[in-house]
Formats: structure tokens, sequence, C-alpha cells
């Protein structure tokens, strides 16, 4: 159970704090609602880009990170399809200094030109270290582009291609911070070593004066149902065949989100997890499985991804793949296996929870989805989910016009 | 009017009382030591066995890794898959690592769930029994993902430059081909099983919130075992160096980047200049405001990340830079790497950079003692080096204290090309 205190500022700038004084450090957690979802379908990669610029400096001060380093701080962000998310540990007693930085690039960025020129290739060189100069790095642009038709999840969030972000211009820049960057569309959250008090004071102090901005309303457009299973074939220079499969699942609020989490946990779950036992460990067909989700806000995707053994055909991997599943919607799961699960979801729980800066992060993501109480109900909701339930969504989602295929093939194969 | 252009008053963290929990140890009957910090907030904790069973002492490559790897695959009751059902039903987590001089299993669980862990926990280091066909899916599936890694030209630099500092045959430098996978046998594995876990020296580090009887637990479950106490007796290996210091390789005709490794011997923790060169290497390359990343990303954009570390081997070590660039701008970065280092060489260190320096490895000291597994894990970084919380203290003293022309000194003394290996994997 998380305490917290909650107030939102004149402007709209919701306020958390969460005391934990086990430690001598301080967190503070500004998440923004915002995330690769809300670009220009001709502009992708930006509010990833526009995450670096964070860091070019704001209005009144030149650099972000000096100041914080010499307090003893520390600091990251990131950019997700949803959201983006900016985070800070020091040491307590500096907590104001993280105020004065925080605030400072809430009201006005520096627009640096020369801030946007080096990010942008600091960006292009990310892009290549992690989506093209890495074998199999383009597989979740692929598998975006097949799985999603309409939504904007169908591009990464480091963005469509290179150009995108090459081309990104001061004018984009500035009307992103202030269409997106305003107190009414963040969340702040304060943790660690603190008081309520004393952060209701700092928080009039340094964001008060920030103007509300607009509420960015959020219209997005709708993937339709799927109505044919859709597959893939391609070609690369791997060593070894892939296998993606994908299925939509629902929004990370609705009651099937808890069903397809704990669906990933029974067939992709650790050493005595279902695909593993039976696919990587009996049959030898795959050198590893994966099952798992994203965890996105809208609907998602739930994906099976493994390399095949060398030898073995892309046809007898994916069918033994379908037979697992087949499997599942015949049979569902066993009373232990269900256990198992939310033994292990409890686990997963209780170890994330150890550090404040995830605490201070998964209430600021669940204040972003509408109300931070959620994240002290998440557990229950798992613990509701019976062995019916596991068997009736896998038949809902399973379904052969519901399935993204990308099979992918070595050309050395 | 608020001041938004001044900073707020910043405490200095340099003056903070920094302590590092006192550990506690405990011997079990048969010897072995347990150290333990009972600390934390939630209801979790940590139970580490450390045996000296790293591939410093394997007689055959890959032979150490293989063996840890199969530790939990498989026992005379047990199959791999009914040892992985007990430990994910009740959530935990059960890892193993190898690393040069030792290997670990490693048990992460709610504490209410311990006495039902540590007997199996046991079983696994007296009675794995290493299965033929485990075996073979393990070897299968490692060259499988070999041959993945191959093209990626930061894991094949990251082979080359401990190749160059170590020697191929040295523990350190050696690394594994498809062949050495094939050539590892049953017998190799549950031989080394026997000499270096069955009846291996080993000791255990424990942290976490802990159960009032958890040293009975322990006795009562490793303290029978003819494990023992200390280190194996003295193994040597000497360190072949290779002789050319620059290398360019193409991996990949098409990459469009190049891992970039700069690499010297450096001495290991225990020697005097180590920790005045902790502070010299953060300032060159080992943090966000570094003079590498502030020159190569921030300035000139010419990567995503560059970054330098001293390595943390016990015997023979080293100092390494570290980064992937873009493949047309690879040897501009080596070349302002060579610039950072003259500038720390010619100039000292001015006293605002080095006061930031200061607060921010204290401030970050404070953050890594947040939380009981990193307290262990500093605690047993230092019984593996023979060192103590004296140790952690002078660190401190020389963070407060080294002096501008004693970062010079060091500069000049180990920031020299010459000494460098230089490597570009495109």
């Amino acid at each position: 159970m998380i305490q917290y205190e909650q107030f939102t500022l004149d402007n709209g700038l919701r306020v958390l704090v969460h005391e934990d004084a086990s430690t001598p450090m301080a967190v503070v957690n500004v998440m923004y609602d915002v995330g690769a979802k809300d670009e220009n379908p001709q502009k992708t990669g930006f509010a990833h880009l526009f995450e670096h610029l964070m860091f070019g400096g704001s209005i009144n001060i030149p650099d972000y990170d000096e100041p914080l380093q010499r307090a003893g701080g520390e600091n990251n962000a990131y950019t997700t399809n949803d959201l983006t998310n900016y985070y800070c540990q020091l040491p307590a007693q500096n907590i104001e200094t993280a105020f004065w930085l925080e605030s400072d690039r809430m009201l006005s960025l520096a627009f640096s030109k020369k801030s946007l020129d080096v990010q942008r290739k600091v960006v292009c060189e990310e892009f290549k270290e992690h989506y093209i100069n890495k074998p199999y790095g383009n597989v979740w642009h692929l598998m975006r582009g097949l799985a999603y038709t309409t939504h904007p999840y169908k591009w990464m969030t480091i963005g469509q291609e290179l150009s995108h972000v090459e081309n990104a211009t001061l004018e984009d820049v500035k009307a992103f911070f202030f269409k997106h960057y305003r107190p009414i569309n963040a969340v702040l959250v304060v943790a660690g070593n603190v008081k309520t008090e004393q952060i209701k004071q700092l928080a009039a102090k340094w964001f008060g004066p920030i103007p509300m901005g607009e509420k960015y309303e959020r219209n997005l457009p709708a993937e339709p149902i799927q109505t044919a299973a859709r597959v893939l074939d391609y070609e690369a220079n791997v060593p070894l065949d892939a296998l993606v499969k994908t299925w939509h699942i629902d929004s990370r609020l609705s009651q099937g989100y808890y069903i397809a989490d704990l669906i990933t946990e029974v067939m992709g779950g650790g050493g005595s997890s279902r695909l593993f036992q039976r696919l990587v460990k009996e049959r030898r067909l795959f050198s590893n499985l994966d099952c798992y989700h994203f965890g996105s806000v809208d609907n998602g995707l739930l994906a099976i991804d493994g390399k095949l053994v060398a030898g073995v055909t892309m046809d007898a991997a994916e069918a033994a793949v379908n037979e697992e599943i087949e499997q599942l919607l015949q049979e569902g799961i066993s009373e232990q296996e269900l256990q198992k699960t939310i033994n292990r979801t409890e686990s997963v729980m209780a170890f994330e929870d150890m550090a404040v800066m995830s605490r201070a992060n998964s209430l600021a993501f669940y204040e972003l989805l509408g109300n931070a109480a959620l994240m002290n109900n998440e557990f229950k909701k798992y613990q509701a989910v019976t062995a019916a339930d596991i068997k009736q969504y896998s038949q809902q989602i399973f379904r052969k016009e519901n399935s993204n295929t990308l099979r992918y093939h070595s050309k050395a194969n | 009017m608020l001041n938004r252009i001044q900073s707020p008053v910043i405490y200095n963290a340099v003056d903070f009382d920094l302590q590092l929990p006192q550990l506690q140890s405990h011997t079990l009957d048969n010897g072995v030591p347990v150290h333990y910090l009972p600390l934390g907030e939630q209801d979790v904790m940590q139970v580490e066995l450390v045996f000296y069973a790293g591939n410093w002492y394997e007689q055959k490559n890959m032979v150490a890794a293989a063996t840890n790897f199969l530790l939990k695959n498989g026992t005379s009751t047990k199959t791999a898959f009914e040892i992985n059902e007990h430990f994910d039903f009740y959530g935990a987590y059960l890892n193993r690592n190898c690393y040069s001089e030792t290997a670990t299993l490693t048990l992460h669980c709610l504490s209410k769930h311990l006495s039902v862990l540590l007997p199996v926990m046991a079983e696994l280091v007296q009675d794995a029994t290493m299965p033929a066909d485990e075996l073979a899916i393990y070897q299968q599936n490692q060259q499988q993902r070999l041959t993945v890694n191959l093209k990626k030209c930061d894991f094949v630099a990251n082979r080359y430059i401990d190749a160059y500092l170590y020697g191929k045959q040295h523990p350190y430098g050696i690394y594994a081909d498809a062949a050495d996978y094939a050539a590892i046998t049953q017998a190799d594995v549950q031989a080394f099983y026997q000499q270096y876990y069955q009846q291996g020296h080993c000791m255990i580090m424990v942290a976490g919130k802990l159960p009032a009887d958890v040293l009975t637990q322990l006795n009562d479950v490793f303290g029978k075992l003819p494990l023992k106490a200390g280190s194996p007796s003295i193994v040597n290996h000497t360190i072949q160096p290779a002789e050319e210091k620059k290398y360019r390789v193409v991996n990949d005709e098409a990459g469009v980047q190049g891992a970039i490794r700069m690499a010297r011997h450096f001495p290991t923790r225990t020697h005097p200049d180590f920790k005045g060169v902790q502070i010299l290497n953060n300032i060159f390359g080992g943090y966000f405001g570094s003079r590498l990343m502030t020159n190569i990303r921030e300035d000139k954009g010419y990567t995503y990340g560059i970054h330098s570390y001293l390595q943390n081997n016990l015997h023979d070590s080293a100092w390494m830079i570290s980064t992937e660039a873009g493949r047309d701008v690879c040897e501009a970065t080596i070349a302002e790497v060579y610039k950072e280092m003259e500038l720390l060489r010619n100039e000292p260190v001015d006293a605002e950079e080095l006061d930031l320096v200061r607060n921010y490895m204290m401030g970050t000291l404070l953050g890594d003692l947040d939380g009981p597994f990193q307290m262990i894990a500093r605690w047993k970084n230092y019984i593996l080096h023979g060192l103590d919380e004296h140790y952690f203290n002078d660190s401190i003293h020389t963070i407060r204290t080294i002096t501008p022309e004693a970062l010079q000194t060091l500069a000049n003394k180990y920031l020299q090309p010459n000494d460098f290996y230089e490597l570009i994997v495109v």
C-alpha cells in the first residue's frame, strides 16, 4: 500500500507527494501527457527528439545537468508511445534545486538552434545504434506497420524514418512545447525524504506562476477491428530465422488487460512457462521464445517472439506455436498455474516498489491514466482473474483474424 | 518576484555524513561464512551463494560458464522444469552468473517464502546432475546466440579489446567460438561441479528484510554440506598483452556505426592510485557531464553516448573508453578522446568543475546506498578484493580532498596515448 497526498495548483498541475523517511534521497518526477502517438504522421520521432531538447537549456538556466550534478543529483528521461517522463534523484536537502530546474523548463525552453542541431545528430546515432546497425533491429518497425493500419501506434517512438528526425525545425519544437508541455498536461510527483507541507510551498512557489496552457484533447483515430489475418514475409542479412506473432488486446484500464498480462505469464514468464518448456526445451524448435506485451495505454498487442533453431522450418515453428495456443484455448489453465502467475505478479510488484524512484514513477503513471489510487488496486485486479477468464479471453484474442505474423527470414537460409 | 536565474542554496553533498552500514557476519557449522545486512522496508530478500568457480579455475574454455548455467537444470530427484516450477510458483527468482574468479547462485524472494526455497537451493549445490540433454540444448542455444551476437560491432569489439589487453589465453581475455561450446562434455561439467560447487569454496551474502531465524535456516540447510570457507589454492595466470596497439576491423561491410574501444592496463582497486583515478575518470568520461560526453555527444553529436570506466577485476585490470559512433566520424572521435586526455595532462581541472564532480560523486554514492541489495553488492566487492569499510571511508576522503594538482599528476601518469590500445569495429 503506497501512501501519498495529492493536490492541484491553480494552473492545473497535479501534484502528488509520497513521503518515505527511510531514504536520504528525494525524487522529483514530471510526467507529460504526450507520447509518440500524438505526433504528426509526417513528423514522427518528434516526442522523443523533444525529450533530448529538454536538456538543452531553459529560458533562465543555460544548462540543466550541471546545477543538478552540483547538488549531488542524477537524472534521466524516457519517451514511450504514450507519454514522456523526466525524473531526477538527489539528496533531499537539495530538493529545491530540482524544483528550480524542472519548473524553468516547464516555463519555457531556450529553443537553442545549436541544441537542436546537435540532438538531431545524437538521436540519429541512437536510431542507428538500436534499430539499424543491429540484427533484427527493425522487427518492431515492421510489426507495428503490419498490426496497425490507422492508430498512431503504427510507428515506433524513435520515429518512422531517420529523415523525420533530420528534418525537424525550431518552429516544430516551439509549437510542440506550447501545445504539450503545459502544467495542465503534466503530473508532478515528489517522493522520498520530504514533507507534504514543504512540497506544497515549493510547488506553489516554482510551478504556480507558470501559465496553465490549454488542455490537450487527444483525438486519435481508433484502430479498426482487424478482420483478416496478416502475414509478412521479410528477408534480412541475419543468421537465424525469427518468428514474431501479435494479437490485439484491450486497453490498459480494461479488465482484458489484466487477463492478457497473466496470459503472457502463463505462456512466457520464467523457466516453467509453457512456450519455453514445450518449444525451447522439449521440442527444441526455438532457441528462445518469449511472450509479452507493452503495457500500452490504448489497445495494445500481445506478442510471441522467438528465434528458430537452425534447420527448423518457419512452417513447423509456426505450427508448433499455434498448437500451444490451441491447447490453451481448448483446455485453459490449471488452478496451480493460475496461482503461480498471481504469486509471480505479487512478487514483481514487491520488487518494483523497493526503489522510491519506481514508486514515484508508478504514481505519476496512474495519475496520468486518471487516478493515482489505481496503483493500490492493481494487485486486487489480478487476484480477481479466474482460470475461466483466462480461457475465455484467450479465445477472444487468439483468433486467426486477430493475428499478425512476421516471418523474418535469414538470407543465409 | 521569483528569481529564476539564481539557483536555490545548494547544500554541499561533500559535507554529508555518509556511512556504509556495518556488515554482520556469522559462521556456519562447516565454516562457511555468512555475511548479512538486515535492512529494508519491503518484505523481500536476497540470498547469494558466491563460489570460487569462475573461468579462472577451468581447464577448458567455457566449462565454468556451462557448469554454472546447468546448476538449475536437473538433480537426481527433480527435472529442470520441476526446479523452475518450484521457484516460479513462489514468485522467486533464482539466477546464476559466472564471472572471472567467482560464480554465483542468487535467490530473490518474498521473505515469507524463504523456508520452502532454501532447501531446493541446497539440492542444486549438492545434487545437480548436469543432464546430457540439458547440456546439448545449452550448447545449441549458446551457439545460436553467438551467431547473432557476432553480427554486432559492440559485441565483437568487447571480445577483441580484452584479448588485446590480457591475451586470448588469459581468463580475462578469452572468448568463445562455436567450437568451444561444441567441445564441452558432460564429464567436464560434472567434474567441475564436484570440485568447485559440491565441495567448493563458498561464502553466503544475505540482505533484505530477514526472517528472525534466518541464520538457523541457513545453518540447517547449508551448514552440514561439504563446502569450504576461503578461496582455493592459488592459480596463476599471466597476462600476455598484444604488441600491436591499433586495430581497425570491418565486421559488417554495410555497418553504419563503428564500436570504438580504447583501453590501457591499470592497477586493481587495491592500488593507491585507484581512488584518485576514479575521480579523474569521472571528470574524463564517467558521468553525463563528463568531458567526453560534453565534447563528443553534446557538442559534436558523433554518438548517442561515450563512457570511460575502470574495470573491476581482482588480478589485473584496465581503464576503458567505450562508444558507438557514426561510421564516418569514428576516427574523429578517437582524435577528440586524445585531445581530452591532453587537456587533462596539460591543465589542472578548475575548481568549479572539481567541486561539481565531488558533489556529484557524493550524491550518487548516497543514492547507490539506497537499498539493501545495493549495499550488499558493494560489500561483496570489497570482500572479494580483501577490503573493508576503511576503503569506503578512504574513498570518501579522497573525493572530498583530492587537489587539481594531484589529478593532473595522475593524468600525466596514466592518460598517455602510447599506453592505449585502440580499436574500431564497423
